[in-house]
């Protein structure tokens, strides 16, 4: 709590004012509900080793800019009270001065590469789980997610956003779905994704996912999800009319309820397994019209 | 030296045409700058409505004005595409680059002055199927980065996207021609004296623009064209599923697009560089290293495109060398940045308004450029990318900073172009209700990018509304700020009259050296410069 708290330091310095928003009580309650809050300032908390890391390396990141702009902002105000017209009318002849050419050129290389280690450390180390427990496929289609489960007996389903005028209460507008993607927490998953159609971007804030979906690719992304909890992510990449409308729902379990979730998964979606392809295309024209 | 009246005389035999002939087959550098601002202003008040409706969705949560999301879409991607190359571009380059780099070489005109006219009028081609793109058929919902296979025939049927990429190529051809020119005009036709590194930085900027402009867009008329004979012609490049690939585009539009963001912001690095030297009474401090800086950003911006594409799918390698090389960035602007405040260090400034224009400008630059340090590290980007805080990063470095810029050009230099002193209290005014504005705009994008949510959506979940709503308000105050200027434009036309050098000794350069409003012909017989050139 300690260190959650020393982070929000850095959003003061861009000019925040409000402490109070980010603690949201995730951190000590049994499962996590993650999404973002009204009038949210700062990030979603990291619910995964890679973005714990992508968080703490944002916070030094903005450390580092923040005390830049503030410094910029101090000379531009220093150069206002001490050097307008009324202040000091005589104009100095100054154009050069090599010392300070060099520093200003020499520091920020140094500081770009005091930024650059770490930036790199955690780009190899996000880029690949190495020993997979399992693997997940994500199949963008205009507009809905198609999960597929190849070491689950291969169920696949689709995921559906759920319409305003179907929401239960309690169920968050425009990030509910019918079939929420399931996976056992605390589990190195590897994430296979692609596109029927044109390219999506599974994007899960939380857990620092974001990996586009390519028709005719397969990306590879990992994650370990470090509580059960329901993780929520919208699409992240321009795919037509109704890209705003294929929401992402983690459904984070326990590996034992997972496993039994997966027995009755395998009977509830055993007809989708050698479903008609029904992929093609869905036209801009047709779209508007069935909305 | 001619005065202000002579203007109108037919001085020097030479004859003044008739309106038709003056505004329509124009080849003078200054009525083809004037013709390039008006354009640039008429798709400023499109672009701005665009935004201005986009914000008024947005305010609240649900779908208020915009049902159809298709709309939605073009409405984003016609914003864009409008405030890049119809707006910020005519503007600075064909705009102020007209009508300021002969005057300040000290040439007589532009040196190919008929292929100006073409340049000119292939722009407002351009911008006229740009307009009927989004009125045809369904619209080109693609984003402005036109991605296929959503910008392929399967999923954007219909002539809109096609018209689309037709207007680029007009835009695009419209630009190359310029560039050529601009190259030209300047290695060729400065006044003897004028050495390339005594040229006024704001004729630096231009210069370096016009080999992007040149190296950039023949890149974004290919894969155009792919996009085109894919769409009509049976071929695919970009088409998965006949063996093309959709990253083909983003790799050629970026390799476009990257260089295409500092052709937007280099002139506006030229024109506040005039504006901090002349209203701080100072040369401008580190010339050369300033002119060496925006050059190196112009040739590093070449080589690294693919952070706009960190989540494409590359390895890890790719996209650790690509956030290397766009962190270099960081020192040529550093240097830019250190140089302005170097430059008013020291000096004595008055605050006219575009000094006011050139801090706002050099603050939004700040703000977004040290945004722009987390969006170059891959790994720290994937919380980002695609989403508000993207929005905000690009508005603040580039998209309102030229906007900035361009308000500091037109306040510096609007005596010289119509010879009329602009309201000064009106346009003090103007500045703070447009920056507060702006910023309260923009500003709050970024906690929005922090929270999660994604860019180029028409609705948003319940939580994100606070940020939304403070952002809307924002857009209504820079609304108001615009609605300022058009009155500050209007009252300047019947404004006093101004001198030659309105700006008095810290103006050095030789456009002061010529009347207000500049005459219709200037520099018939080249200045000598040896020896006089003020910079270093």
């Amino acid at each position: 709590m300690l260190k959650r708290l020393f982070t929000l330091t850095p959003a003061m310095v861009l000019g925040i004012l409000a402490l109070g928003f980010m603690l949201g009580g995730t951190a000590l309650a049994e499962t996590v509900e993650m999404r973002s809050k009204p009038w949210q300032l700062w990030f979603q908390n990291p619910m995964s080793p890679v973005a714990e890391q992508v968080y703490d390396f944002n916070v030094f990141l903005l450390w580092i800019e923040g005390i830049i702009t503030l410094f910029v902002l101090g000379i531009m105000t220093y150069i206002c009270i001490k050097f307008n017209a009324k202040a000091n009318p005589v104009p100095s002849k100054t154009t050069h001065n090599t010392l300070l050419e060099v520093v200003w050129t020499g520091l920020p290389i140094l500081i770009l590469v005091v930024i650059a280690v770490p930036s790199l450390k955690l780009l190899y180390y996000a880029d690949k789980t190495t020993d997979p427990e399992m693997t997940i496929k994500v199949i963008g289609n205009q507009w809905f997610w198609t999960y597929e489960y190849p070491d689950h007996g291969d169920m696949t389903f689709d995921s559906f956003i759920v319409p305003d005028d179907e929401l239960k209460p309690g169920q968050p507008r425009l990030l509910t779905v019918d079939n929420p993607v399931y996976l056992p927490a605390n589990t190195n998953i590897r994430i296979l994704q692609s596109s029927n159609d044109v390219i999506h971007n599974w994007a899960v804030p939380s857990l620092a996912l974001k990996m586009d979906n390519t028709p005719g690719r397969v990306n590879e992304t990992w994650t370990h999800i470090n509580a059960p909890g329901d993780y929520y992510g919208m699409c992240s990449e321009l795919c037509g009319v109704n890209h705003g409308f294929m929401p992402i729902h983690i459904k984070a379990l326990p590996k034992a309820e997972f496993a039994a979730w997966v027995a009755k998964a395998k009977k509830k979606f055993a007809s989708n397994g050698n479903k008609e392809d029904n992929d093609s295309p869905v036209r801009v024209a047709d779209a508007t019209a069935a909305k | 030296m001619a005065n202000a009246a002579d203007a109108h005389h037919d001085e020097h035999d030479h004859h003044m045409p008739g309106f038709f002939t003056r505004w329509f087959c124009s080849t003078n550098h200054k009525d083809i700058g004037t013709l390039y601002i008006i354009v640039s202003f008429i798709a400023a008040i499109v672009g701005g409505a665009m935004s201005w409706y986009i914000r008024l969705e947005l305010a609240e949560p649900g779908i208020q004005y915009i049902d159809d999301f298709q709309f939605y879409n073009v409405l984003v991607t016609a914003h864009g595409f409008l405030m890049v190359f119809f707006v910020v571009m005519p503007a600075m380059i064909g705009g102020f680059g007209n009508w300021f780099v002969p005057l300040m070489i000290g040439a007589p005109d532009m040196a190919f002055p008929r292929m100006n006219n073409i340049s000119f009028w292939l722009l407002a081609a351009g911008l006229v199927l740009l307009v009927l793109s989004t009125i045809i058929g369904d619209g080109p919902g693609t984003g402005w980065t036109v991605y296929p296979p959503l910008a392929s025939a399967d999923f954007h049927p219909g002539p809109s996207v096609d018209f689309g990429i037709l207007a680029l190529h007009l835009a695009g051809a419209s630009s190359i021609l310029g560039a050529i020119n601009f190259i030209v005009t300047i290695f060729n036709m400065r006044a003897p004296g004028m050495t390339i590194h005594r040229m006024p930085l704001f004729v630096w900027a231009i210069l370096i623009t016009a080999f992007l402009l040149l190296l950039a867009l023949p890149v974004l008329a290919g894969a155009l064209t792919m996009l085109l004979t894919d769409r009509n012609f049976g071929t695919a490049f970009f088409i998965p599923g006949e063996g093309g690939d959709p990253v083909l585009w983003q790799h050629l539009f970026w390799f476009f697009g990257h260089p295409e963001v500092y052709i937007i912001i280099i002139p506006a690095f030229g024109i506040i560089s005039e504006v901090v030297s002349t209203f701080s009474k100072k040369p401008v401090f580190g010339y050369l290293g300033m002119a060496y800086a925006m050059s190196a950003i112009g040739v590093v911006g070449f080589v690294v495109w693919a952070h706009h594409m960190f989540t494409i799918g590359f390895t890890a390698d790719t996209r650790a060398y690509f956030t290397a090389a766009t962190m270099v960035i960081a020192v040529p602007t550093g240097v830019k940045i250190f140089s302005w405040l170097a430059t008013m260090w020291g000096g004595s400034i008055k605050f006219e308004v575009p000094m006011l224009y050139a801090f706002g400008f050099i603050f939004l630059f700040v703000v977004g450029g040290v945004t722009g340090i987390t969006l170059a590290n891959s790994s720290a980007d994937v919380v980002f990318h695609d989403t508000y805080f993207v929005v905000a990063h690009f508005h603040y470095v580039m998209a309102i900073a030229a906007v900035l810029a361009m308000f500091s050009g037109y306040f510096y230099w609007v005596g010289k172009m119509i010879g009329r002193q602009y309201p000064r209290g009106l346009a003090k005014l103007q500045f703070w209700v447009f920056f507060i504005g702006v910023n309260v705009t923009f500003f709050p994008q970024h906690f929005s990018g922090f929270a999660g949510m994604p860019r180029r959506i028409p609705d948003y979940p319940a939580p994100y509304e606070g940020w939304n709503y403070v952002s809307s308000v924002g857009a209504l105050i820079t609304a108001i700020g615009t609605l300022l200027f058009f009155i500050v434009v209007w009252r300047t036309f019947s404004g006093p009259k101004v001198a030659d050098n309105e700006w008095g000794e810290g103006a050095t350069t030789l456009e002061w050296t010529i009347a207000s409003p500049a005459p219709w012909h200037t520099h018939e017989v080249m200045p000598d410069m040896t020896g006089k050139a003020p910079a270093e």
